[in-house]
């Protein structure tokens, strides 16, 4: 260990790094002061490069615990956050399922957490490759869950994800999801801010008292998550995370516009990002790095004359409802596109229910196509994309359907099976 | 020692308080009341799932007056490890504070311990976090009704075992000694000084500090409630519970056990069987097989003191 450097302080720099070592340097920017961490594909160099830092005295005073299982990373970032610190962890697949019952307690105890995801398909088989159903299969958990679509998102989304976490108004727990290997291992040019812009950015980190609700402080004795009846408020107690989520969307994109104010970058309204959608007869939601790759695919067709447009998914909690009517409303067919399941579920995709449920009695009868593709990592060409957009293009314009659909969903890049 | 009358005078202040709902002569409750007389108000406690989540009163009552949380049960440890490392990064931001001088300190049931919680118990202990880990040892799941837990010795009817154990007890002491931590302790709740002091030396040293007490269920160990601290002084002086500290790799025997390294001292295991429910179906050959193993132990534990008194 090397003595903190009291004076390290971050300049703003443009640099060449994977999508994890992005998260790694957004919780270096944003102070964090416990980081507690287990190793898994593919988020390990996220912990890795935070290791590099804590030993290089480029955090002081950060505490890092390097623990033994999933499951005791939460419970220590819980009990690390309980006491009044800002926190910090990631994790990925089969990780996350192993902390998910302190995921909910996360929640349930409204402590502000950002915890980064490299999301990997769950076994078995065996598979460590991008697949959001990771990060979906926490819906329930009252986490905000939002989607980074590449290298810089991941920076920006979780500087993003404290300001909205430790509103004192919402105090909940945040994920931020991003394709594991498709932008964890790959590099791209990335900006770190300057270390005064972050602190001007972001709340101050807790003072001695910690958060409102929740301390752990001798001069206020207090009692945490004892047992309650039936009778008392717990059913108070969860209206109260459903209704701090429905809130979060105000404040969601509040943020976003703060943030591009002050950094320059723009994240749509902060819960979806529209791409030409203007004058779009046709278009198609996506989340994760596919939606970037879906702009090249409009772009490449509306050159060949066709009017189509794509919208970036940014949060599945809280559910843009009411973006998503808007959206729907622009077009005649839409298109959503999971790369994720939800088994024995109306389509099988779990955005593709989002947006069936908040279109019903919404008064829009635009037709919905449900995709499900990439499952377990799986390559999603450009070719493909543009190919799906076409589908729509032909739903609209002749009615008919793809001929291979299943159960109503049309699952893209299956392999020939006998 | 301190004499029990200087122990009550000196420490008068209670962290535990009355109107909790413990069972009449519960142990948990004498160890709990005890351990935050030595450890004092600059403590913070975690709780995972046990009989103390319940008895320190439903929501929004409470009985402790020092602060306290309630944790998943495999969760002991580890939430207690990011509460001294919070505890921790706090003393670097606001230095000369409170935050230097807190204690974090688990309370926890022996299935919490020896059965779901050893994961994470035995990652804080190698990585040596700065927490009392105290498991409170009444050798059954009693809050869930007494089913048998790795620390159910044999023997003992259960719900779970109706027929008596089958299995042993784990020695989940020794498991953590061999963790290379600091200091670890037994103590029996009929020797509360005893448990008393082992409390303040854990509090003085750095590092992760483990205490396993046993303490008697009324209930689960089919006692009078009367007999609550009797039963387990019976266990101290059969030698069936052993007190000890462990101190960086050193054993040293506790007062009320050093002299039963003499096997004529100890009383006879059925003393301390016979007075149980829990036993009733323990058989002759049982007890025979029980008295072996237990004086074996002792030899063990005899030959270790003077492998130890050799080298020093």
């Amino acid at each position: 260990m090397v003595e903190a450097q009291e004076d390290f302080i971050q300049e703003r720099e443009t640099i060449i790094i994977k999508g994890n070592v992005a998260a790694a340097y957004a919780a270096k920017s944003a102070r964090v002061q416990v980081i507690s961490a287990y190793p898994i594909t593919p988020q390990t160099t996220v912990v890795e490069k935070l290791s590099e830092f804590v030993d290089n005295g480029e955090m002081p005073g950060t505490e890092y615990i390097k623990v033994e299982s999933e499951h005791t990373v939460m419970a220590s970032i819980i009990g690390a956050s309980t006491a009044g610190t800002r926190t910090f962890t990631a994790t990925s697949g089969q990780g996350l399922f192993y902390m998910y019952e302190m995921v909910h307690w996360a929640a349930g105890a409204r402590l502000p957490i950002v915890t980064t995801i490299a999301s990997r398909a769950p076994a078995p088989p065996w598979n460590i490759w991008a697949d959001f159903t990771d990060v979906i299969s926490c819906r329930d958990t009252g986490w905000m869950i939002s989607f980074a679509a590449n290298h810089q998102e991941i920076y920006d989304d979780v500087l993003m994800s404290y300001k909205i976490s430790e509103d004192y108004d919402i105090l909940l727990p945040k994920f931020v999801a991003y394709g594991g290997f498709t932008l964890s291992h790959t590099s791209k040019p990335v900006t770190i801010e300057d270390q005064d812009a972050v602190d001007n950015f972001l709340p101050p980190l807790p003072d001695e008292r910690g958060w409102p609700h929740i301390f752990l402080d001798p001069e206020r004795p207090m009692m945490h998550g004892n047992l309650i009846m039936p009778s008392g408020f717990y059913n108070e107690f969860r209206l109260k995370i459903h209704h701090t989520m429905l809130l979060a969307k105000d404040k969601i994109k509040e943020v976003a516009k703060e943030f591009e104010s002050t950094f320059g970058r723009h994240y749509g309204n902060g819960l979806i990002q529209e791409y030409k959608m203007n004058d779009a007869d046709v278009a198609i939601i996506n989340y994760g790095e596919l939606a970037m790759q879906m702009e090249q695919a409009v772009d490449d067709l509306r050159e060949e004359g066709y009017k189509v447009g794509c919208v970036k998914l940014r949060y599945f909690r809280p559910f843009p409802v009411e973006d998503i009517i808007n959206v729907a409303r622009k077009v005649k067919v839409l298109g959503v596109a999971d790369r994720a399941t939800a088994f024995g579920s109306p389509t099988g995709g779990p955005v593709s229910c989002e947006v069936k449920s908040a279109l019903y009695n919404s008064g829009v009868s635009t037709q919905i196509l449900p995709i499900i593709m990439g499952l377990g990592g799986r390559e999603v060409t450009l070719e493909q994309q543009k190919n799906q957009l076409k589908i729509l293009i032909n739903l609209n314009e002749t009615g008919e359907f793809p001929k291979d659909m299943i159960d109503g969903t049309f699952w893209d890049g299956l392999l020939e099976v006998e | 020692m301190v004499s029990i009358k200087e122990a009550l005078e000196t420490y008068q202040e209670e962290f535990f308080l009355a109107g909790n709902s413990t069972c009449a002569g519960c142990g948990l409750e004498i160890a709990l009341r005890w351990a935050m007389k030595a450890l004092g108000p600059n403590t913070s406690l975690v709780t995972p799932a046990s009989c103390l989540n319940v008895v320190v009163g439903l929501w929004p009552k409470t009985a402790p007056n020092f602060p306290f949380m309630n944790m998943a049960f495999a969760a002991g440890a580890a939430a207690a490890t990011g509460v001294s490392a919070a505890f921790k990064a706090k003393a670097y931001r606001f230095p000369g504070k409170v935050w230097e001088k807190m204690t974090t300190l688990v309370f926890a049931g022996d299935g919490g311990t020896t059965d779901i919680g050893i994961q994470g118990l035995s990652g804080a202990a190698e990585r040596n976090s700065n927490i009392i880990y105290c498991c409170y040892d009444n050798e059954a799941y009693m809050n869930t009704g007494i089913q048998r837990s790795s620390s159910t010795p044999h023997g003992a009817v259960t719900t779970t075992t109706t027929l008596g154990k089958e299995r042993y007890k784990k020695n989940l002491p020794r498991i953590m000694a061999s963790h290379e931590i600091p200091y670890v302790a037994t103590c029996s709740v009929s020797e509360p000084l005893d448990l008393f002091e082992k409390f303040k030396k854990a509090k003085s040293i750095e590092g992760c500090k483990y205490i396993h007490v046993l303490a008697s269920c009324p209930p689960g160990w089919g006692i009078p409630s009367e007999d609550s601290v009797e039963i387990p002084r019976l266990a101290v002086k059969t030698g069936s519970w052993i007190l000890y500290e462990v101190e960086n790799g050193v054993i040293t025997l506790s007062k009320k056990s050093k002299p039963l390294l003499d096997p004529s001292k100890r009383a006879p295991l059925i003393d301390y069987l016979s007075r149980q429910k829990r036993f009733s179906k323990i058989s002759e050959k049982d007890l025979i097989e029980l008295q072996e193993r237990l004086d074996l132990q002792w030899v063990k534990i005899s030959s270790e003191i003077k492998c130890q008194e050799n080298l020093s």
